[in-house]
């Protein structure tokens, strides 16, 4: 069943008119069916144009094929909105409002999302009638009335230096009974931006959507330009790109797992892990001279050969890192005032984790089974694959314990890649990318699905380019597992997640 | 009034003075000793205090008196409950039948102006902070109080310079399993009023799980390192307490018994810093669980010396 899409696999472009354009009620039937059969949306997108807004679904397939789905459909200044039988929607709908000015009807939660103005011409749905832009944060945040009930407001300037969001709480004591949050403040226009592109500068502007995640929204990127362009990485380009992927995982999973036991005081494995994480850093300097990865990636494969001196060095300095990181992890397992704190707290039942699309490590902590790696293989990952870990507890223990098995086998991953790197050459010179063509991407970045589509125009521009962090579909997840909690576990919860904010305020 | 007396007060006004911020100079370095790191150093706290007194204060618009007279009470009566307690074998300097009673609710005086001050501030996470403080403080009061019948008991004093001065080795021969209780209450006790791991972690910078740091946060300047020390002098004064009970050593000669002192309370901050450093903070549902615990091993205690 391919539900009136087109199918096609991950990283491969087509003509834009082999798109099916089927009328607003197929178009809307379809995705509704193939939800209730088990897909799953990845992007869901406007593109304005001179006689309204073309919408465009990317799904995820459901079985082992690996197939994708896309479909469009052309509609006016309103649509019917899904999101009450599809919560997994419901963000894109807003988004989709606010980009291209088109109302989804009947949307159970009609609120700004970024607070951004729209990609076309036209004053925003939300806007005042001075045709003022919005302020982040400034609107009507869900209110639970009742003398005993009090409302916590945080950020977006927090006590420690993350990045800004705003959290409301409605209280009732120590008890949470709903958390609402608005982001926004780190909106750069990035997708408004790429509008014309590509540009020279576009490469940086992907390395830094969400700076932690450079490996795998850059990859996405060059996916999407390679199949535009027709030209293909080499193998060892793909595997050096597995492996920096990996790296960034291990690095961040490290990292996130020193932040846990920070936050419940257990302060061993937070200093261990603190500097762990510089060392898997550091491997990544190694490959490219930057800490984070800028610079690695490029259109037709990597910036930087890794010759055997650095392969020997890498390879050594993994092992060092292994037995240190599972000495600083294995400490947190076997202190029981630990294990107790991350227990029971901050559960997203499975169902509700499939109803709201979560991605990547929240949804195989709550049981989810998927993995783009291995779901919709690219790169390296066609040939060798990472096993998939899952847990069944879908609290912050599940999401704990998750990061150690993940780092386990990148750390394996990783081993086995850099003593069997590919010869050849690590570059291949990038062709002129087509017209007319879409493209989609799909990575799996340490946080979960990345998909980026691009559309481009006769002239072989871009037309729209839709960037979708897993921080869009996970924000939800947080809140979810914010119910009937302690509001002082909030900040425990909020790190076993650690999204991203200026992934998702793009 | 002999010179030894004058002498020995006049150390004890000087230790009270001087020493209280280097314990937590000594639970950091324990603490970074635990996680491999060189650490602050030692004096460390004392080097804060003065870089927070060199700063300007700001004080919101919303406050009034209460907000300024929050750190000031509360350093006030710390510092008076310092001149009740005694340190080591040596006698406090002002000591009277009842003075124990005193001391608990100088602590409760000061917690209360630390609490409105919070409250002054109208912020929701102030609120939290002082009723989470509210709730903890009346549990662990009746701990404190048990401790102080038990010892009254045992000595047939009124005073804390009595009472204490009563605990020694020979104490522990008669009622070593009554103060054994004692000591594990007492614990609990220390650690949750100066808000240390596992009920309150003093280095977290998450203000909606903080308990005592969260109160003080509109707090800046001088007044912030008022706040500093007397949240130093507190686990000083409550240490000295809890020392004696569980160190009674004494050689009968002053300045070696000072000397003692001295190295009892610094034993007490490696012990609180190891504490912190192997265990991780409580989930806030269970301190109140911990804290009758403590209420029920002091009250044992107390039984165990009434029969």
């Amino acid at each position: 069943m391919s539900y009136g899409m087109k199918t096609f696999y991950n990283g491969t472009s087509f003509r834009r008119d082999e798109i099916p354009v089927p009328d607003n009620d197929t178009f809307f039937q379809s995705i509704l069916d193939a939800i209730a059969s088990g897909w799953r949306v990845c992007s869901y997108f406007g593109v304005p144009n001179s006689h309204g807004v073309t919408l465009y679904c990317v799904m995820s397939a459901r079985g082992g094929n690996g197939a994708l789905g896309i479909s469009a459909t052309s509609v006016g200044r309103s649509f019917p909105s899904l999101a009450a039988s599809c919560p997994q929607l419901h963000l894109f709908e807003r988004e989709i409002a606010e980009q291209c000015l088109t109302r989804p009807e009947g949307h159970p939660w009609f609120k700004p999302v970024r607070f951004q103005k729209p990609l076309c011409e036209g004053t925003g749905l939300w806007s005042e009638s001075d045709g003022a832009g919005l302020l982040p944060a400034v609107m009507e945040f869900y209110r639970v009335e009742g003398d005993e009930v009090h409302e916590v407001a945080v950020g977006p300037v927090h006590a420690g230096i993350i990045e800004p969001g705003h959290f409301r709480f409605q209280c009732h004591g120590e008890e949470v009974f709903n958390l609402e949050i608005a982001l926004g403040f780190q909106h750069r226009g990035i997708e408004r931006a790429l509008i014309g592109g590509p540009m020279p500068r576009t490469m940086h502007q992907m390395e830094t959507i969400a700076g932690d995640t450079t490996v795998g929204h850059g990859q996405a990127y060059c996916m999407n330009l390679e199949s535009l362009a027709g030209v293909f990485a080499s193998p060892r380009a793909e595997t050096v790109r597995g492996i920096a992927l990996e790296l960034e995982r291990l690095a961040n999973h490290t990292g996130d797992l020193g932040a846990i036991a920070g936050d419940v005081g257990y302060l061993p494995t937070a200093s261990f892990c603190g500097r762990i994480r510089g060392d898997f850093l550091n491997m990544t300097a190694l490959l490219c001279g930057s800490r984070f990865s800028r610079g690695l990636l490029r259109p037709g494969g990597i910036g930087f050969d890794c010759d055997a001196a650095i392969a020997d060095d890498l390879y050594a300095r993994l092992q060092a890192a292994r037995e240190d990181l599972s000495g600083a992890v294995a400490l947190l397992w076997n202190t029981p005032s630990v294990m107790a704190r991350l227990e029971d707290i901050g559960i997203v039942t499975e169902t509700d984790a499939r109803e709201i699309g979560l991605v990547g490590l929240a949804a195989r902590a709550c049981g989810l089974n998927r993995d783009v790696r291995r779901d919709h293989p690219y790169g390296i990952f066609r040939m060798s694959q990472i096993p998939v870990v899952t847990a069944s507890t879908c609290d912050v223990a599940a999401r704990t314990h998750l990061r150690w098995l993940e780092a386990e086998r990148s750390l394996d991953f990783i081993d086995e890649q850099i003593r069997h790197l590919p010869r050849g050459g690590y570059r291949n010179p990038m062709k002129e990318i087509a017209a007319d063509r879409c493209a989609v991407a799909l990575t799996e970045g340490w946080r979960g699905e990345i998909c980026h589509v691009a559309l481009t125009d006769s002239q072989g521009h871009f037309e729209r380019y839709k960037i979708v962090d897993p921080s869009f579909h996970n924000w939800n997840g947080l809140g979810l597992a914010l119910r009937n909690q302690q509001i002082s576990d909030f900040p425990l919860c909020n790190k076993s997640f650690n999204l991203s904010y200026c992934g998702f305020d793009l | 009034m002999t010179n030894s007396t004058i002498i020995n007060s006049t150390i004890h006004i000087f230790l009270a003075l001087i020493m209280p911020p280097l314990l937590l100079g000594v639970i950091g370095k324990t603490k970074a000793a635990f996680a491999g790191r060189v650490g602050a150093p030692f004096l460390q706290p004392y080097y804060d205090i003065l870089r927070l007194l060199h700063k300007g204060t700001v004080f919101s618009t919303t406050t009034s008196w209460v907000f300024r007279a929050g750190p000031i009470v509360a350093l006030a009566t710390t510092a008076v409950a310092s001149l009740l307690i005694p340190f080591g074998a040596h006698p406090s300097p002002i000591s009277f039948d009842g003075d124990m009673i005193l001391y608990a609710y100088l602590f409760a005086l000061g917690r209360f102006f630390t609490m409105a001050a919070a409250l002054d501030t109208g912020s929701s996470f102030e609120g939290m902070g002082s009723a989470r403080e509210a709730t903890y403080s009346c549990l662990a009061e009746p701990t404190l109080f048990f401790a102080l019948i038990t010892l009254s008991r045992l000595s047939g004093s009124y005073s804390l310079t009595g009472m204490l001065s009563n605990v020694s080795s020979g104490a522990w021969l008669y009622a070593g399993a009554s103060l054994l209780l004692l000591i594990g209450g007492m614990f609990i006790v220390l650690l949750v009023e100066n808000c240390r791991i596992p009920f309150d972690d003093p280095n977290t910078h998450l203000e909606l799980t903080m308990i005592h740091e969260v109160m003080v946060l509109d707090h800046s300047g001088p007044a912030f390192a008022i706040i500093q020390y007397a949240a130093s002098l507190k686990l000083f004064v409550l240490g000295a307490f809890f020392v004696q009970l569980a160190l009674p050593f004494a050689t009968g000669s002053p300045f070696p018994d000072w000397g003692i002192f001295i190295v009892s309370m610094l034993l007490l901050a490696v012990i609180i810093g190891v504490v912190e450093s192997v265990m991780a903070r409580l989930r806030l549902v269970r301190v109140p669980q911990l804290l009758v615990a403590a209420t029920i091993l002091a009250a044992f205690s107390t039984l165990l010396v009434i029969r």
